[in-house]
């Protein structure tokens, strides 16, 4: 069965008018398989939008199909209210980041950055400006006769990050920029991206398939599998609210139960799970009784503690098979429903009970976090 | 103990120097280094090596003349050669003594065609002088009965080349490898029409820059294009790329006869085009182009593999990028692409005119007269007129041109900027 | 038991093929067909008789004197009997590379006894040569492309007015001097002695330079021939053997132009400093080789001149073509009407010397 791409034509805060617009894109390599399936994608001015997914999902064939290095097998993609199909990248004024930079090794910093100035015919003067500029807004402003070899990662990233906003575009693409960077770095980064993106009023078009990133980066992220979006909602939502079984299982740590949809009624439905046990859910991604569902809850939606437990809980029998202390919280595995992976997440609180392996307590969890999607 | 100065070295835990255990620790090290590369030295040594070295030395070396007639050199240092006379007496007894025994070792043969490389005669000198020795009276004159036997003894020119010679050691070899030659009456110039050597160097480079430039015109656009392809088709292109590998001397000699002659396919397409009328044919081989054409097409190999293995690690990515800061496809080929392969320019170039400089077999196949290289006439030396000095010094310059162009290179492009994959 | 009969019967096998490798006789030749004609009437019949010799070949003549030059230095001359042209002899005999050959008690007499030194008469240019065929450098043209004149003296090559188009000469001064000289006006006796001269030189570089842009310069033998057969060249010189091929065998519209022609000399010498055991071999393969009937066999296969007189009665007819071979032989009298005898110690003299000359010349 195929997950259906969610909420309507377009989901979100994005319109048909959007800045840039994928419309009914589709892209194929040999003839045969396509690699971008029907994609429809509004992104509004000044919106930073992520593209997340596994790789192969058809991510970064649509980033490259924005910058003008692929073109679209079929439909239209607009820049500004204009069809971009038949101009080529240089025209297209597109600002990007390349995975590995892409900083030209035999030319300095400033020449780096000098680069798409002088192809635009600016004067010395002013090039030399701007590069300053560019520079100094990455904090790098020392460094504009070193070669890139000679800086560090992170450096380099900056410089590449300088070197697209340097000519002031109004569309900057980011192509996993952060992937080579440790994780210190990588978090620090984040922050300054998402900084000067909102400063210069820039919009962004990340790829990613760190969810990490996307979900702290970006006001919408659109999450892709098999060519086509799952997703496209603001990070809160896409966690809180996933709207099929991979964004679920993609975002975020996820304890998921099988079975078959009893019943629906309004915002409730019942669910025998495969071990026999009958449980209350959302039902989300289900539509008739009889369909075989995969039951998704977040690990820290799990309590054991009854007296958090709020009204309205449904519980369930639990073995406890290993309880791990990671400091700020604890993560117990549990034996439910006849699955040994299920995960519960609890708040290292000055209150909590360090469970015992072996242990049997009673678990619950609130129906409308428990949401029944496709199997 | 140099170590033990005032600041007090450091000790290791054992009490014993840390410089000297360090050093101990490396020498092993450098040891199985040297252990390791020692086959390959030594094969080096053995197969490269000492030859170069027996031909630099051969390049001066003259112990003919003082070992074949040690008598008369040592009779002649009284001779004036500006006297404009023969020597007397004293110097042709001590030639009849020392030809004597060169007669009986069979020397003398050998040593007039030595001496003839430096004046025309000798060796016909030597060897009428070798056949009619037995036959002279000691009791008489020797000058009297050698002039008998040919009158060029009396002449002072034969006398000065023995004399200038006798030396164990002669630039001789060198300087007629650049058309001067040693006389009695110092360093000059050879006659005009005898001038070779400098104008076949200057050929050598001329061609062999010319030859190297049309690699890198033909080989460039390959490479780029083997470079982009998938590895597979990639791999069936290079096949062809490397098919002059393959196929023998002859075979190719012949196939460029049957293309380039101007009764060759090319000039008859040509004219049956109508391009060119019928008595004007193209003189495509056995001339200078022949020559062009043929090195091109068999060291075009050699440029396009370092520009493929070059242009294989740049990544797509920098192109793309000066493209999408706003660089025209050929503004970004030029500033982005370009310098970035130039490390496989300077190694395929390098390799291709080194291996053009030394190639005799293709120019004495398709040269003609004006497409032959230096290294004709060095094979000539070696495998011919068994010239070997001369041969040899013309080995040595040829080396040290391409030393020093090697140098030039590294001066103006920096050597670190060669890439062969 | 058994074991010990196998371990016998291997060793003596080895024993024995020792033995025979020990017979091994190396003979360096040109390769090509004329390599098989001295491999038909010598080799075979050798070794037919001494079942005991293997005769290896070894197609090295070319860089005969380079390569024993470089086995003397290196102490190991593995060579026995090498084919070589008389100038190249004379090289080898005047280095000490080649042994002396003592005609009359180391070569086979004539049938009626003549000895063997006035048998070969004045082709004894050197102590060690050891003459084997008489063969010519001469001219072949093509008869479609002379029109109605067929070229009949070797000045054809200078007249570029009767006879446009190019011609194919050697790379060298040898053969070209003297032809250009003659053509030049000068008397057959005296070329040498001009040639010894600044002025005679330069005279014979001058008639040479009418001619430079119409030559195509050889310096295989295969090529003349190509030329010729291709259509490339109107005129060109090779050897006669060469042009033979062309003509009779491979039926090219090409004729000879035996004016002028350049005779030559191939024959045998023998290493210097060979071990007794391989000198005396190496002597025997000699005699036997260069006796009259077997000089007289060789030319069944090859249309060049045996190096005996007492051989040319006994020249008959090519042993395939079926072709009486006498016409076709460089010393036939009706070729031989304007022949030019070499001169071997000119060159030795003045070769050096003129070929820097000549290569100056050529390459400007």
């Amino acid at each position: 069965m195929q997950p259906q791409i969610m909420g309507g034509p377009l989901a979100g805060a994005t319109g048909g008018d959007g800045f840039v617009v994928f419309d009914r894109v589709q892209k194929s390599y040999d003839g045969e398989v396509l690699v971008v399936k029907d994609l429809n994608l509004s992104i509004a001015r000044g919106e930073f939008l992520t593209m997340l997914g596994p790789s192969g999902s058809g991510k970064t064939t649509c980033l490259m199909m924005l910058a003008g290095f692929e073109t679209a097998t079929h439909g239209d993609i607009l820049l500004d209210g204009k069809p971009i199909n038949n101009i080529p990248p240089h025209k297209r004024g597109i600002g990007m980041v390349f995975q590995n930079y892409a900083l030209f090794p035999h030319m300095s910093v400033g020449e780096n950055l000098s680069f798409p100035l002088e192809v635009r015919g600016i004067g010395k003067a002013e090039r030399d400006e701007k590069v300053k500029r560019a520079l100094d807004m990455v904090q790098m402003g020392e460094f504009v006769n070193r070669r890139p070899a000679q800086l560090s990662g992170g450096q380099q990233q900056r410089i590449a990050l300088a070197r697209a906003l340097v000519f002031e575009p109004e569309l900057v693409l980011m192509d996993e920029p952060l992937g080579a960077l440790d994780k210190q770095l990588r978090e620090h980064m984040q922050f300054e991206i998402t900084r000067l993106a909102h400063d210069l009023g820039i919009t962004v078009v990340y790829v990613t398939h760190d969810q990490t990133e996307a979900l702290t980066m970006s006001d919408n992220v659109a999450v892709f599998e098999d060519g086509r979006i799952q997703q496209l909602d603001p990070p809160d939502k896409l966690y809180e609210e996933p709207m099929n079984s991979f964004v679920a299982q993609f975002i975020g740590e996820n304890n998921t139960l099988s079975g078959v949809v009893q019943q629906i009624s309004g915002d409730t439905c019942t669910v025998r799970l495969d071990s026999g046990e009958v449980i209350e859910a959302n039902p989300v991604n289900v539509h008739a009784p009889g369909e075989r569902t995969l039951v998704s809850i977040r690990p820290e939606r799990v309590e054991y503690n009854r007296a958090r437990l709020q009204e309205g809980a449904f519980t369930l029998k639990a073995e406890v098979l290993e309880f791990i202390y990671m400091g700020d919280v604890f993560r117990t595995r549990l034996r439910v429903a006849g699955r040994d992976d299920f995960i519960m997440k609890t708040r290292n609180a000055p209150d909590a009970e360090r469970l015992e392996p072996g242990q049997t307590i009673e678990i619950g969890w609130l129906p409308r976090d428990c949401r029944a999607l496709d199997a | 103990m140099s170590d033990e100065t005032n600041s007090g070295p450091v000790l290791t835990a054992d009490g014993r120097s840390l410089k000297k255990s360090l050093q101990r620790a490396l020498r092993r090290e450098k040891l199985r280094a040297l252990m390791l590369i020692a086959p390959l030295l030594l094969f080096v040594l053995v197969t490269f090596i000492a030859p170069i070295g027996d031909m630099l030395f051969r390049s001066v070396e003259n112990r003919i003349v003082s070992e074949t007639l040690p008598r008369t050199v040592i009779a002649l240092q009284d001779w004036e050669y500006e006297s404009g006379e023969a020597p007397g007496e004293a110097v042709f007894a001590a030639l009849a003594e020392d030809l004597r025994e060169a007669v009986k070792a069979k020397t003398h043969t050998r040593l007039g065609t030595r001496l003839n490389y430096e004046l025309s005669g000798m060796s016909s000198l030597f060897r009428q002088v070798g056949r009619k020795l037995r036959r002279m009276d000691p009791d008489k004159p020797w000058r009297e009965q050698f002039l008998k036997v040919n009158k060029k003894w009396g002449d002072p020119e034969v006398w000065g080349v023995i004399q200038t010679y006798s030396s164990p050691l002669t630039a001789g070899y060198f300087l007629n490898a650049v058309d001067l030659r040693l006389t009695p009456r110092g360093v000059e110039q050879r006659p005009e029409n005898e001038r070779v050597y400098i104008m076949l160097f200057k050929r050598t480079i001329l061609l062999s820059g010319l030859i190297t430039f049309m690699t890198f015109l033909l080989g460039y656009p390959i490479a780029y294009l083997l470079s982009n392809l998938r590895m597979k088709t990639a791999n069936i292109l290079m096949i062809l790329v490397l098919l002059p590998f393959w196929t023998s001397l002859l075979v190719r000699t012949s196939a460029w006869k049957v293309l380039l002659q101007q009764q060759g396919v090319i000039n008859d397409v040509l004219v049956w085009l109508g391009l060119i009328a019928d008595d004007q044919r193209l003189e495509l081989i056995n001339n200078a182009t022949g020559t062009v054409i043929a090195m091109t097409h068999i060291l075009l190999p050699f440029m396009i593999l370092p520009l493929y293995s070059v242009m294989k690690t740049i990544p797509p990515s920098y192109v793309r990028a000066a493209k999408s800061l706003g660089a025209r496809p050929f503004t970004a080929f030029r500033r982005v692409y370009f310098p970035q392969s130039i490390p496989g320019i300077g190694a395929g170039a390098i390799l291709v005119f080194i291996l053009a400089i030394g190639y005799y077999i293709t120019p004495a196949l398709v040269g003609g007269r004006s497409g032959t290289f230096i290294s004709n006439r060095i094979a000539y030396h070696i495998s011919v007129s068994l010239n070997w000095g001369l041969g040899a010094a013309l080995g040595a310059l040829l080396l040290v041109l391409v030393l020093a162009l090697y140098a030039l290179y590294d001066k103006i492009v920096g050597i670190d900027n060669v890439k062969l994959g | 038991m058994k074991l010990t009969t196998t371990l016998m019967a291997t060793s003596a096998l080895i024993a024995s093929s020792l033995a025979a490798g020990a017979e091994d006789m190396t003979l360096v030749s040109w390769g090509g067909a004329y390599q098989a004609s001295q491999q038909k009437a010598y080799a075979e019949p050798y070794m037919a008789m001494h079942p005991d010799v293997n005769i290896i070949w070894d197609e090295s003549s070319a860089e005969a004197v380079a390569k024993l030059r470089a086995m003397a230095e290196a102490g190991n001359t593995t060579w026995d009997v090498v084919d070589v042209v008389a100038a190249d002899a004379l090289r080898l005999c005047d280095e000490g590379l080649a042994m002396p050959i003592d005609p009359d008690t180391q070569l086979a007499p004539a049938p009626d006894g003549t000895p063997a030194s006035e048998d070969f008469g004045d082709l004894l240019v050197s102590e060690c040569f050891i003459p084997q065929i008489v063969y010519s450098t001469t001219f072949g043209y093509r008869t479609d492309m002379v029109g109605d004149k067929a070229p009949e003296s070797v000045c054809a090559i200078f007249d570029t007015e009767t006879w446009p188009g190019k011609r194919s000469l050697e790379k060298r001064p040898i053969g070209n001097m003297e032809w250009a000289l003659i053509c030049d006006g000068v008397a057959d006796e005296d070329v040498y002695d001009v040639l010894a001269t600044e002025e005679g030189q330069a005279r014979a570089f001058a008639k040479l330079d009418t001619i430079k842009d119409n030559v195509i310069w050889w310096t295989a033998g295969a090529d003349t021939p190509q030329l010729l057969a291709d259509g490339e060249v109107v005129m060109g010189s090779t050897y006669n053997g060469r042009l033979f091929k062309l003509i009779v065998e491979d039926k090219q519209p090409v004729a000879m132009l035996w004016d002028a022609q350049m005779f030559d000399l191939d024959g045998w010498i023998i290493p210097a400093n060979l071990s007794d055991e391989r000198k005396a071999r190496a002597l025997d393969f000699v005699y036997f080789a260069t006796d009259t009937q077997r000089l007289a066999d060789q030319a069944k296969y090859i249309s060049y001149g045996p190096a005996r007189k007492s051989s040319a009665p006994l020249v008959g007819k090519h042993a395939e073509l079926g072709i009486d071979m006498a016409p076709h032989m460089p010393t036939d009298p009706a070729n031989a009407k304007h022949t030019f005898l070499f001169n071997y110690d000119f060159w030795a003299d003045y070769r050096d010397d003129l070929d820097a000359k000549f290569q100056a010349w050529v390459s400007k």
